[in-house]
Order: structure tokens, then sequence, then C-alpha cells
């Protein structure tokens, strides 16, 4: 029996009338992609925000790594093994792209209370972060500004700073959005590997990279998970195709 | 400590909170509907204060005297918006800081070099110069009543405006949404000239009024912007009502306990004693609420987050 | 004529120096006193501009930590010249006339003021943070005029000033060398934080408070901890200043002060690290020159600083020196 390393039971939240979450239960488990589908407006943001520590249920628990962290702060999610890219980029747009991935480092190792020692001359942090800029394929602009960088790019420098973190699992919140046909196969590619490192729970609009991808597929509609199984499972589910019908999602 | 002393300290506080909303109104609307934090609403009182002053000292009349603060700082407002306002709407609140403290000193020493350095004088009109005698038998000064039944009346017709016209309509939507009342065909640029004209003349109004009752100098405005701000922090920005709220729990604050504190110390420690740290530890009192107000709802009594 | 700004930073920053030497050479005592104001005016923004330059907290209540650094030198040294302990009912302290038991107190009380009036106004942001940072301000300046204790509104005066050893502090040159050895350490240090990891996530919690809570850290605790180290280095400037006019009363308290320390910062350039102390060196200037010219020399210094509000943001070292500060 494997624990699962994000374990949601019955999260509900309602803003008014509107359940943007309807007693919402899910897990992640080790070495898994598992894709977080459905109509826009299903309640995708809100159970990511739950997820993530910014917004807190009304009902339910969100355990992770066995550990209870419903009333934990952002960082606090953070230090139990979290690692989060956005939808809307969340970057420091004065910063260069290593100053970026080296505030990761700074979070992983908990050195931010350090005054006087240059960070960008510390030689270990410094190897951590150009790592992982290398392993999104960023290096070549290592020493530009994020406000300089294409979408793409600043997607791709979202993941290097999670990457950073060497976190338990990923929360990846569509990577694939601005990439482009190669950049997405890239992309595919790489969170394929990365997931031998740390479980995936991948929200993402590219439905051909979504059926390649997961190991298990949730599909969310108006606050509910009507539907959880591997890509071929789903594919078959007459539910998942009454949601989608009208959409051009190639099911 | 008598009824009757109690009672004229709190209307001497609902009167220095009246007033306080004159100030606090336009500040936080200007700020709901425009998104500015402006230093200068001090500067309008003081403009309004002169203007009075200057027009009571020609005409002799106070009415006239009241008319012209009114004129007076709402064309300040106008000229201000237009040429500088204007061009911070976009910008962040540091630049809206700094500009605002520029025209503080350019218009505070503009006002010396017109006015002199010397405090002016703006006299009570004779009518209202002396007492009236309450229900219950409290002389109260008749001015003071009546400025707080003026605030009143205003604070009234604010609500009126905002809430039952037209033109408060679109500063409301202003305040939800600037781009689409742009698309509706509201000139917004008019509009927000006029916000800021009618928070001017409020503040100009409430210079005039209190000037009265102290004196008319340079610099009176901004230790009055200031409480307007505990006010606003207190109610919540953009809350008409929370400034009125928020005005009145300033006012009544400030007054009485300056008036209980060294009072009721007067019980622990000798007389004088009693005075000056009472009244030490009462110029305290309002921050004292405001921080309080802080720990328990940081956006504010009415603010939303 | 561009220059790097760190060639541009080491010229204006011999400046000071430079007109100090120039001042005692051909004995202008004055002018000495003139430059040891400019680098203690420097001094409290440069302390001010980690909270807003790097840190993005745009505080009207630096007066606050000023006005306790100068109060505590003025507490301090009037027990010690009146002979009489002070009495804080637990137990009671001598007076001192000697700057570093000085300097120590005053930066301890701002440091603790600045966290007390950091926990309550960063749990808000933007314009509330002004207001409230204003309003502290305010709160002290009227405690200091009603309280009588220490002089009330007719502030104190200390008839010689504090001592320092090895140094006679009330030659003007010698009490100058003095200070701008405090303002270059201390610049020293800003430029080191500025540098260190806490300056990165500082930094980086200015420009994406979320970014930084992704990578386990708390934006709160940051901004706390600059507030507080700033405060701590504008009061160590009061202190200073107090000892330079040999009197403190409460306009070191004053709104207007903290708003100058503002307007230091932007004239110079805002977000770089000698900025404070050219827009300070140009302030002091500009009042020497302009109040010899007109009584209403703060007219011409609002229209300036609206001009460069609106019209030139990078300050005057952003004008002079190539490249980018810190942020533009």
């Amino acid at each position: 029996m494997t624990e699962p390393l994000l374990d949601i039971r019955r999260l509900t939240k309602s803003f008014g009338a509107l359940h943007a979450t309807d007693d919402v239960s899910l897990t992640l488990l080790p070495s898994e992609i598992h894709a977080l589908i459905g109509p826009n407006g299903a309640g995708k943001s809100t159970l990511i925000q739950q997820i993530a520590g910014g917004l807190a249920p009304d009902a339910g628990r969100v355990m992770l790594n066995g550990r209870d962290v419903t009333d934990l702060s952002t960082a606090e999610r953070v230090k139990c093994g979290l690692g989060r890219t956005f939808q809307i980029s969340a970057l420091a747009m004065e910063n260069t792209v290593l100053q970026n991935a080296m505030l990761g480092t700074v979070g992983a190792t908990r050195s931010v209370w350090r005054f006087l020692t240059p960070i960008m001359q510390d030689g270990q942090l410094r190897v951590q972060a150009e790592a992982a800029i290398e392993r999104v394929g960023l290096e070549d602009v290592a020493h530009a500004r994020v406000s300089t960088l294409s979408h793409g790019q600043r997607r791709l420098l979202e993941v290097a700073i999670a990457l950073t973190l060497s976190p338990k699992l990923f929360l990846m919140d569509e990577p694939m959005a601005g990439l482009g046909a190669e950049g997405t196969a890239r992309m595919t590619a790489f969170l394929s590997e990365l997931r031998r490192e740390a479980p995936i729970l991948l929200v993402e609009h590219d439905m051909d990279a979504v059926f390649a991808l997961a190991d298990r597929i949730s599909v969310l509609v108006a606050g509910k998970v009507i539907a959880t199984g591997t890509p071929d499972e789903i594919r078959g589910n007459s539910d998942v195709r009454a949601a989608y019908l009208g959409d051009e999602v190639p099911l | 400590m008598t009824t009757l002393l109690l009672i004229e300290q709190v209307l001497n506080g609902l009167q220095a909170g009246i007033m306080l909303f004159l100030m606090a109104a336009g500040l936080t609307l200007i700020f709901g509907v425009m998104g500015l934090i402006n230093l200068a609403h001090g500067s309008l009182y003081m403009i309004g204060a002169f203007a009075a002053a200057a027009v009571a000292a020609a005409t002799g009349s106070f009415l006239l005297a009241l008319f012209a603060s009114l004129v007076a700082a709402a064309a300040a407002g106008v000229v201000i918006e237009l040429a500088v306002i204007r061009r911070l709407y976009d910008r962040d609140h540091l630049d809206q800081v700094l500009a605002t403290f520029a025209l503080i000193l350019i218009l505070s020493e503009g006002t010396r070099w017109l006015f002199g350095s010397f405090p002016l004088y703006l006299d009570v009109p004779t009518i209202l110069s002396g007492p009236v005698i309450l229900p219950g038998g409290i002389a109260y000064p008749a001015y003071r009543l009546v400025i707080i039944l003026v605030g009143l009346a205003v604070a009234a017709g604010l609500f009126l405006l905002i809430g039952r016209t037209r033109i408060g309509i679109q500063i409301r939507a202003g305040e939800a949404d600037r781009e689409m009342i742009a698309a509706l065909g509201v000139n917004i640029s008019a509009l927000y000239t006029m916000v800021f004209a009618l928070g001017a003349a409020l503040a100009g109004l409430a210079g005039a009024l209190v000037g009265a009752i102290q004196s008319v100098q340079v610099g009176m405005g901004e230790p009055v912007l200031i409480l307007a701000f505990v006010v606003i922090v207190i109610g919540g920005i953009g809350s008409i009502k929370g400034a009125l709220v928020g005005a009145l729990l300033v006012g009544l604050t400030d007054t009485l306990g300056g008036v209980l504190l060294p009072l009721a110390l007067g019980g622990l420690m000798d007389a004088s004693s009693a005075t000056s740290i009472g009244s030490a530890v009462a110029s305290m009192l309002i921050y004292v609420l405001m921080a309080v107000v802080l720990i328990f709802r940081p956006t504010g009594l009415y603010g939303t987050a | 004529m561009m220059l790097p700004e760190r060639t541009l930073n080491i010229i204006l920053f011999l400046a000071l120096p430079l007109v100090a030497v120039i001042a005692l050479a051909l004995d202008e005592p004055f002018i000495i006193t003139l430059a040891t104001r400019a680098a203690i005016l420097a001094l409290a923004a440069v302390g001010l501009n980690l909270a807003l330059g790097l840190g993005g907290l745009v505080s009207l209540g630096h007066a606050v930590f000023f006005g306790l650094g100068g109060y505590a030198m003025g507490i301090l040294a009037s027990h010690a010249q009146s002979f009489t302990p002070l009495d804080l009912g637990l137990f009671t302290l001598d007076g001192t006339k000697s700057m570093p038991i000085i300097w120590l107190v005053a930066v301890t009380v701002s440091a603790f003021a600045a966290l007390l009036i950091g926990l309550l106004a960063l749990r808000t942001a933007g314009v509330y943070f002004i207001m409230i940072t204003l309003a502290f301000g305010q709160m002290f300046y009227y405690f200091t005029i009603s309280w009588p204790a220490y002089g009330g509104e007719d502030g104190l005066s200390i008839y010689v000033r504090n001592s320092f050893p090895g140094l006679n502090t009330l030659d003007p040159i010698q009490f100058f060398a003095l200070v701008f050895g405090v303002l270059a350490a201390v610049l020293w240090l800003m430029g080191r934080i500025e540098r260190s990891s806490f300056g990165l996530a500082l930094g980086s919690a200015r420009q994406n408070a979320v970014r930084v809570e992704t990578v386990g850290l708390s934006p709160f605790r940051l901004r706390l901890v600059a507030f507080v180290i700033s405060g701590a280095v504008t009061g160590l400037a009061g202190a200073l200043f107090a000892d330079l006019n040999r009197f403190v009363s409460p306009t070191m308290f004053s709104w207007q002060m903290s708003g100058e320390f503002i307007v230091f910062i932007v004239l110079g350039g805002i977000g770089r690290l000698y900025g404070p102390v050219v827009g300070a060196c140009l302030f002091v200037l500009l009042e020497h020159m302009l109040s010899g010219v007109s009584d209403f020399w703060l007219i011409y210094l609002g229209a300036v600083l609206l001009l460069v509000v609106l019209f030139a943001r990078g300050g005057v070292i952003g004008a002079l020196a190539n490249g980018r500060g810190v942020h533009d």
C-alpha cells in the first residue's frame, strides 16, 4: 500500500450560493501524474488555491505527505514539500532569471536570515540554481531580466524555481500555456521524466498533453469530481462526454 | 464631574467629529473613485479658511464668507486636478504621496506669501455668538450647535447625492469599474474632476467653519488631514458610512479623553501631575483606538478587503 | 556626460568630505556644519531607503525613529548634565554624555518602536500602510508636546556636545569626520544587506509577494525585519542630529520630517544605495542657497519635487548614470 503524497478529503468551499468546490476528494500517489481537467468555471482555480494555501476551505482537510496542512499558510505548506507553478507567472520581474532561481535555493536551504554574505557569490546555492535553470533549458538567458523574457520562458522559469525546492510533489497550473508546439513537446517529455522525482498534480488545458502524460485524470465539473480514472477510462466515460459535449476537446 | 459638563463635552466631540467627517468624506471618496491618496487635502481646508477670513474681512458677511470658502476650495481643487492630480491616477502610491507633498509645500508657502505668517481671525457672526439654552438647562455656544447641524445637513446631502442621484450612481460605478463606465459613455475625466472638486469644497467648508472657532493660519490643514486619515483607517477606505462612524468615534474619543482622563487620574495622584499625565495619555487615545481596530479589522470597520 | 553608476557614486560620495576639507582650509566652520547636517539627514534617509527602496514600504512615519533617537540623546544627556538619575520605576539609570552608549540606546529604542509599529502597520498594505505610519508619527509628536518632563513643546537644550573616545566632538571637522564615518559604515552595511540572501528576498517580496511565499518565505517577516533595521538606522541619525544641534524638540517627530526623508530618496534616485546621500546633500544645498534668495524657498523646492516626480523618475543619479538602478 503506497501512501498518497497529497490527500484531499471532502473539500468544500462556497461563495454565497455558488458551490465552487463541492465535496472534492482526490489523491496524488508517488511517481504519478494526476491531471485535473474541467471546463472553464468548473472550480479548478478555487481548488488549487485551497491546496496551495491561498484560500481556506469551508469544510474538509488537505493532507500533504501525511500531515494535515489545512490550517497552514502558503509558505508553511511549501516547507512541507509543495512545489507550485502558476498559470499567470508570479516572478520578480525586475530581477534576472538566475536571481529568481537563487531565491528558490534561499527558500529551500532556509538561509534567508543572512544579512552580510553576498548571495550571488554563494557557490553552493549558485550551482543548485544554475542546475535548475539548465534543466529547463534557460541557461542562455540566465542573466536576462525576467521582464525581457517571453511568456513561455517565464513558464519554464516557474518550473525551474519549483525544482530548486526539491519538493515532495508538484502542483502545476497550466505549464504548457504559451509554449508553442515545440515547447509543449519538450515540456511534455520533461514532465514525463520529472514524475519519477516527485508526483505532479497537473492542471492543463492542452488535452493532447494531458492524455499523453497522465497516469490518472480527474474531471471537475461545477465544483464536483464527476470521474477519476486512467486516460482510457475517462475517454470512455459517458458523464465526461456529456459534460464536454459541444466542446472541441478530442476525447 | 457634572452631567452638564459631560453633555457639553459630548456635544464638543460631536462637533469635532462632524467637521472631521467633512474632511474624511472627500478623502475617502477621492481614494475610492480615483485610487488616489491626496496629502494636499489639508491645503484645501486651509484655502477654504483663508478665503472665508478674507471675504469676511472685506464684506463683513459670514454667509458670503462661507460661500467664498466653498467656491475658492472647489476652484483650487479643479485647478490642481487639471494641472497635477490627473497625471497621478495611474502612478503608484509613492508618486502620489510625493507629488501631493510637493503641492502642500507650494500651497502653504504660497498662502504665507499672500497673507503673511500671522494668523487671521474669522469672527463668529454676532447673531450666533451667544449661548443657547438646551433642554435640561445646558448653555451651549449657538455657533457650535449650528455647525453640528450644518455638518449633519451636509452629511445627509452627501448620502442622498451618492445614494439617490445619477451622479452618485456614476461615482459608485466608478469605484467598481472604471473601464466599464467609460465604455458606457460617461465622461470619466470630467467625473474625476467633479469628484475632486466636491471633496475640495467639503474640505474648504470645514476649514471655514472651524476657522471661526480657531485661528486661520498656514499649516492648519495638516493636523486635520492626519486625523482624517485615522478616521479612514478606522472606518475603512472608500466607505462614506465608515467615514461618518470613524469621524464621530475619533471626535468623541479625542474630546472626552482630553477632559475625562485628567479627571480620572485626579483620584490617583496630585492635580498637576494628573493634568500633565492625563493630557499626554489622552493625546494618544485615538491612535490606540486605531491600533485596536487594526488588530481586529485590518481593513477598517466598513472596509472591504 | 554618462558615467557608470559605481564611479558616479564614489565621486558623489567623496564630494561631501571634500567640501568639508575645503571649508576647513578656508576657515568656514558653518560650511562644515552644513556638510555634517547633510551627512546626518542622508543617514536618516539611508535607513528609510531599506524599507522604501528595497522593500517597497512607503513609510510616512520615519520621523518617529528620528525623534526617538533624538530624545534618547536628549533625555540621557539632560540627566547627565543635571546629575539626576533617570527614574524608570523599577530601577534608576544614570544619564550619560558618552556617544557610543547614547547611540546604543537610540538604536535599541527605535528598533523596538519599529517592531511594534511594524507589527500593526504591516498587517495592511498600500495606502493603509502610508496613513497608519503617518498617524503613528503624529501620535509621538503630540505626546512629546503634551509631556512636560522634557521640555514639552519648547524642547530640550543640551549645553555641551556629547563625547566620543579620542575625539574632540566640539571641533566641527572632528564631529563631521565622526558622522561621515558612521554614514560610510552604514552605507557599507546596507550595500551588504542589499546583496545578501535577505536583500534578494526582500526585493523579490516588493516585486511579487506570492513568489516569495511560494519558495516558503514569509513576506510579512521579511518586511518586519527590514522595517526594524530601517527604523534603527534612522534612530541613530536622530541621535546624531540632536547632538549636532545640541537641542531636541517635538519637530523631530513632525510629519514634514518624514516627508523630507522620502524626498531625499526620490531626489537622489529611488532604489539606489547612494540616492539618499545625493538627495540629502542637494536638499541642504538648495535650502542654503534658496533660503538666502527668498523667504519662500519651499515653493521652489515643491516645484522641483513636482517636476522630478512627474517627469524625471530616476532622480539625479538616474539622470547622470548610465545603466539602471536596483529598480526603476
